[in-house]
């Protein structure tokens, strides 16, 4: 018989196994840091793996950080069928979340249930607006995606900032010297529910479900096959009636929904509340970005992105305690972090060239597309008017 | 002929090309099974089989872009293991795909040069290229200009440069798979010429093509495929066309199409006065004036080029139109959205079907509803309805003997014709009130030609108006009721079905206008 690599099934294998290989090789990457810290790696990554799955407690905690992930993820995995690229979910996280909060400080007489629905709903809107100007930027006056998305996120940090200093800070802080720019905190009643003892929150039951809604969404609705159709095809969806234009500007939003709602889901049952340290990631975690690479290494499925975030997720708490037990400087946790995000998006690239080699392959002599096959991502597909 | 065994271009000749018992398979497909196949230096060697046969399957395992999952090939005698096109190309086999592989920013000497070391290490040499380039295209009859850029060529033109690119790097043979079906008659005739200089200095030829006169003109010996086997080999000198395609098919096919006389109907896709730009901006349509009558077909034929993308483009909405108004059943239509004609039932099945009118990575069953998916029954208050969509798909799938696995595997990984079949199955088959059809046979099989050309018959019978674009001047003659010929983006004369002969459409095609023959 013949060569195994060559063979079809082989080399799906292989496309679906890629981030997974990845991230072992990230690890094997950070085992040499390791080394170099004069840190034995075993036991670095046992401690790591004990942090993220040794306890029930720990399975909550890894759960509790795959949530925005994976809410962040489906909202990519929607813009990235449609070719465009959302590089905002940090600043629509924070835009959703300012939003929910708002609710809650303002409507304290109101049931709990009634508030904590409210804040979601304004969370996934705030996002939607947020990701949708770009959306509209990129439809109507061709200004690049990942540009606008990016600036943004600046623009939502200084909003955040001034609005915590300002206009929504606790009155408590607004009276005291050292003026913490953060809100008051949110009324027991508008908390979402605890599996107690731990931190786990009916936010991680909702991304789930929300999940399946997406698969749905993509693949049984007509808003799915219009937003694929415009991400594989512009010119083909223009000929079979799809407003390319409106379908550019629902992917963003409905991409920049799903970040919001991870904010305000955030602050509904982790935080209680907002607070600044100036940056982004001092409220996203970087969960804006993480969610991207969560998605992608879900392969851009709603539900591969489950296990994936979940598994971004224990990363992200195994790393925190691996740094408590082998006293590793703070800065190696970031790098090993970056590692998995750096080699899982390159092997994504990687798998994507693989898989266009494959249709180079199959190309059939009546074909005459131009080489840039769609990938999911290819920021080249997503020129709309020529 | 050469006496020793180099070809002009240097390179050692391939005397003998054997495929033995040759077998691919794909997921549910099997491609090839156990096919042999032979090519001998000085003959074109014609592979003809249905759409979906496994002809471009073979030549691909001979260009080294499959690996046969058994068989073998000798050349020269000599076992040979080919795991990439290079391995193909440094033995002296080149490959022409139907779909050219040329950088359209780039000059002709530099695609040649693309992919190939340089005489001067990192730097290009350009200069010596064109040289060459020159040397091969004076002894091959090609005319070409080396530092002309690509887009600015004809597609018969581009072709002699992917013929040229080959030679360049030294092919002995040579598959050409369907490199006729683009091109224009005038065209054709040309590459013949190249062809015939080609096997008279020694050269082997693979020729691939649909259109059986083709076959007989310039082949000497033809090897038939049907589902994946190899049915035999013939010389071309004990066949006629009718042989080669009931051999083909397995059963008698109609070279001829009646077209029962028919009342045409009012006026119902009409241009008036259309003018609009091509895509470079320059004029494409100068003030057109044309009527499409309920059934009718109405022949468009025309050299390429001028304007009848264009017209097409306009008439769905997919083009702006800078003058003039489209009427479709009395309505205009002009500025209307493509979704709003499609939705007003006007079928357009585009000349690049594979660019405009289909998505490669969705399913046969998802492109079969790309132009009806927002409606009853294929979906409701925004949800598909699978079910009502796979018996649909079914159903064609079926009805135009599309050949798949199912009807949920990706359209591009179906073979060229098939590919076609999915589109024209789906723009035939919504019962529509006019059709504009760009070369709706390009690369279907004879049968599927018949098949095609029967529904567009159905169609005219039920009052449907048809613009039938084609560059086959054959096809045009066969199946139209009247045939306008468009020049430069204004119609030079509209001819009667019986009246029309190819030397005066010829003339129209040219520009050259009589007095007598408005109709
Ligand atoms: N890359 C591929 N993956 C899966 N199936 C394939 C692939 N390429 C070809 N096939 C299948 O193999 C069969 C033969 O295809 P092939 O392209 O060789 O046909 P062909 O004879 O060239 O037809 P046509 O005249 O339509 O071009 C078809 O049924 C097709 O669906
Ligand atoms: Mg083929």
């Amino acid at each position: 018989m013949q060569n195994i690599f060559k063979q079809e099934w082989f080399s799906r294998l292989i496309d679906v196994m890629l981030p997974v290989f990845a991230t072992l090789a990230a690890l094997g990457v950070g085992a040499v840091m390791l080394l170099l810290l004069k840190v034995n790696p075993f036991v670095a990554y046992g401690a790591m793996f004990e942090g993220a799955f040794g306890s029930g407690n720990s399975i909550a905690e890894t759960l509790v950080k795959a949530t925005p992930l994976l809410l962040v993820g489906l909202g990519i995995c929607i813009s990235f069928r449609g070719s465009v690229i959302n590089i905002g979910g940090e600043g629509q996280m924070i835009i959703g979340a300012l939003l929910a909060t708002q609710m809650g400080l303002m409507f304290t007489d109101l049931p709990g249930w009634f508030v904590i629905v409210l804040a979601l709903l304004m969370g996934f809107v705030g996002g939607a607006l947020w990701g949708g100007i770009a959306g509209y930027l990129k439809a109507y006056f061709g200004v690049n995606e990942i540009l606008t998305t990016v600036m943004m996120n600046a623009i939502a940090v200084q909003l955040m900032n001034f609005l915590l200093r300002g206009p929504m800070i606790d009155p408590s802080q607004a009276q005291l010297a050292s003026k913490i720019p953060q809100t008051a905190r949110l009324l027991d009643a508008f908390r979402l529910p605890r599996w107690m003892p731990t931190r786990l929150h009916l936010g991680f039951l909702i991304a789930v479900v929300l999940a399946f809604l997406v698969y749905i969404l993509l693949w049984r609705t007509t808003l799915g096959y219009r937003i694929r159709a415009v991400g594989k095809n512009p010119d083909a969806s223009r000929y079979a009636g799809i407003n390319v234009k409106r379908q550019i500007v629902l992917a963003l939003l409905l991409s920049g929904a799903f970040a919001g709602l991870a904010g305000a889901i955030q602050v509904y049952g982790v935080n209680y509340r907002m607070i600044t340290d100036g940056s982004a990631s001092g409220f996203t975690g970087s969960a804006g970005f993480n969610g991207i690479v969560a998605a992608l290494f879900g392969q851009l499925h709603p539900l591969g992105t489950i296990p994936a975030s979940i598994l971004f997720g224990a990363l992200l708490v195994g790393a925190n305690k691996m740094q408590r037990v082998v006293q590793v400087p703070s800065a190696l946790v970031i790098a090993l972090n970056g590692l998995v995000v750096v080699f899982v998006v390159s092997s994504d690239y990687w798998r994507r060239k693989r898989q266009r080699r494959r249709l180079a392959q199959a190309r059939i002599e009546e074909d005459d597309e131009p080489d840039e096959e769609p990938g999911a991502a290819s920021p080249a597909q997503t020129e709309v008017v020529a | 002929m050469t006496a020793n065994n180099t070809l002009p271009s240097g390179q050692t000749r391939i005397d003998t090309l054997e495929m033995s018992g040759i077998t691919k398979r794909f997921p549910g497909v099997l491609a090839n099974d156990s096919v042999d196949f032979d090519v001998k230096a000085g003959e074109v060697h014609a592979l003809l089989g249905e759409n979906g046969a496994g002809k471009s399957t073979l030549m691909k395992v001979l260009y080294g872009m499959y690996h046969p999952d058994e068989g073998q090939i000798l050349l020269n005698g000599q076992p040979i293991t080919l795991n990439s096109p290079t391995d193909a190309i440094n033995l002296g086999i080149g490959m022409i795909h139907q779909h050219f592989m040329l950088v359209e920013t780039l000059t002709v000497s530099e695609n040649v040069a693309l992919g190939l070391p340089s005489t001067r290490g990192p730097l290009t040499d350009l200069k010596r290229v064109s040289e060459r380039i020159l040397e091969l295209a004076d002894f091959y009859g090609l005319k070409i200009d080396p530092d002309a850029y690509v887009w600015q060529l004809s597609v018969g033109q581009q072709q002699r440069v992917e013929i040229i690119k080959a030679l360049y790097r030294g092919a002995a043979l040579l598959i050409l798979d369907e490199p006729t079906a683009v091109l224009t008659p005038q065209e054709v005739d040309e590459l013949f010429v190249i062809m015939r200089q080609m096997t008279e200095d020694g050269h082997g030829l693979i020729f691939i093509s649909h259109k059986l006169h083709e076959v007989i003109e310039i082949c000497q010996r033809v090897t038939v495929l049907r589902d994946g086997r190899m049915i035999g080999t013939r010389s071309i000198a004990a066949t006629t066309k009718s042989d080669l395609a009931s051999w083909m098919v397995g059963r008698e096919v109609s070279m001829t199409r009646d077209l029962v006389p028919m009342k045409p109907g009012e006026p119902r896709l009409v241009f008036e006065e259309i003018a609009c730009n091509s895509d470079r901006g320059t004029p494409a349509l100068r003030g057109l004036n044309l009527e499409v009558h309920s059934g009718e077909i109405l022949g468009l034929a025309g050299v390429s080029g001028n304007g009848q993308r264009e017209l097409a483009e306009v008439a769905t909405g997919l083009r702006p139109a800078t003058r003039g108004r489209i009427i479709l059943e009395g309505r205009e239509i002009t500025h209307l959205s493509p979704g709003v004609i499609t939705d007003l039932m006007l079928s357009y099945i585009p000349e690049e079907r594979m660019r405009d009118g289909m998505i490669r990575d969705f399913t046969v069953a998802e492109n079969l509803i790309l132009r009806e998916f927002q409606k009853m029954p294929y979906s409701k208050n925004g949800f598909l309805r699978l079910k009502t969509i796979d018996s649909h798909s079914e159903g064609l799938v079926h009805a135009f003997r599309v050949k798949t696995p199912s009807i949920e595997t990706p359209v591009k990984s179906l073979s060229g014709g098939n590919i076609q079949k999915v589109v024209l199955a789906r723009e035939l088959s919504r019962k529509p009130r006019a059709i504009i059809a760009a070369q709706p046979t390009r690369g279907l099989d004879i049968g599927a030609t018949e098949y095609v050309h029967a529904q567009l018959l159905e169609q005219r019978a039920a009052g449907t108006a048809i613009l039938l674009i084609s560059e086959d001047l054959d096809e045009i003659l066969a199946m139209s009721d009247r045939i306008a010929v468009i020049f430069e983006g204004q119609i030079m004369g509209i001819v009667k079905r019986g009246e029309a002969t190819p030397e005066q459409l010829g003339l129209l095609m040219a520009g050259v206008k009589e007095e007598s023959e408005i109709a």
